[in-house]
């Protein structure tokens, strides 16, 4: 993890007085079968787009909240890296997008019997969202049903 | 913010009847957004999956969060050890 002592004292005081939301009742959904047999979609915070769809919006004020959709047989490498926080370090993800949307791992698990299936679509989020209300009241139903329209069973989320 | 964006994602997938599980690598801010299934990694922000092209080790933390998808005592948060092949678990409550 993170040392949260090492980072740097605005992040560290940021998220020291940051009115994080708390889930509550925490879900837990029951996996119906075995992971070999499950289609599995990941989700991550990275910001990363495909070639042809919009960036990110850095102007949105309390974080741009929409999404995008990445095929589930693109090319993970030609994803644009939109992410503009710096509280992360961008160079490992620069280099190798699995990093943040390990989608070449995932096919290769497919390739060994260990999940059944990599879904169509994932999803792409900027993770930068101070101010996450339209993102839980709009983006977060839409992607979600998104989702349960490809009949995806196991769903890996991917903070940055 | 990343880990609170995740958070509430996975939140809303699992009450949906999809079993979800998230990387995290600030357990002290998991801990207070409660997702349902968490790994944390011992990496530093911007690197999830450990390190860039290096495919074996992406594929175990990849296999680690999928080992938390059969978990029913949420929320938890395990802890991926690189030098070990078990995963060390505790309960956030």
């Amino acid at each position: 993890m993170a040392r949260f002592a090492d980072l740097p004292l605005w992040l560290r005081t940021t998220l020291r007085v940051y009115p994080w939301r708390r889930i509550g009742p925490v879900p837990c959904a029951v996996l119906r079968k075995p992971l070999s047999e499950c289609r599995v979609a990941l989700v991550t915070s990275a910001g990363v787009v495909p070639v042809g769809q919009p960036p990110f919006d850095e102007s949105v004020r309390g974080g741009d909240f929409s999404y995008r959709v990445v095929a589930g047989d693109i090319d993970v490498q030609t994803l644009g890296e939109f992410h503009r926080s710096k509280s992360f370090d961008h160079a490992g993800i620069v280099a190798d997008r699995n990093l943040a949307l390990p989608l070449d791992r995932l096919r290769e698990l497919v390739i060994d019997h260990e999940i059944g299936e990599v879904a169509p679509r994932h999803l792409s989020f900027m993770g930068s969202i101070t101010a996450p209300g339209r993102l839980v009241r709009d983006s977060v139903p839409e992607a979600a049903q998104l989702l349960l329209d490809d009949h995806v069973d196991v769903a890996l989320l991917v903070p940055v | 913010m990343c880990h609170q964006t995740v958070g509430l994602v996975q939140a809303e997938l699992e009450r949906r009847g999809i079993v979800t599980a998230s990387v995290t690598m600030l357990p002290e801010i998991t801990e207070r957004v409660r997702p349902p299934r968490a790994l944390s990694v011992p990496y530093p922000l911007g690197y999830p999956f450990g390190a860039a092209n290096d495919a074996g080790l992406q594929r175990r933390v990849l296999r680690a969060l999928l080992a938390q998808c059969d978990r029913h005592d949420v929320p938890s948060i395990a802890v991926f050890d690189p030098s070990d092949t078990l995963v060390a678990i505790y309960a956030t409550e």
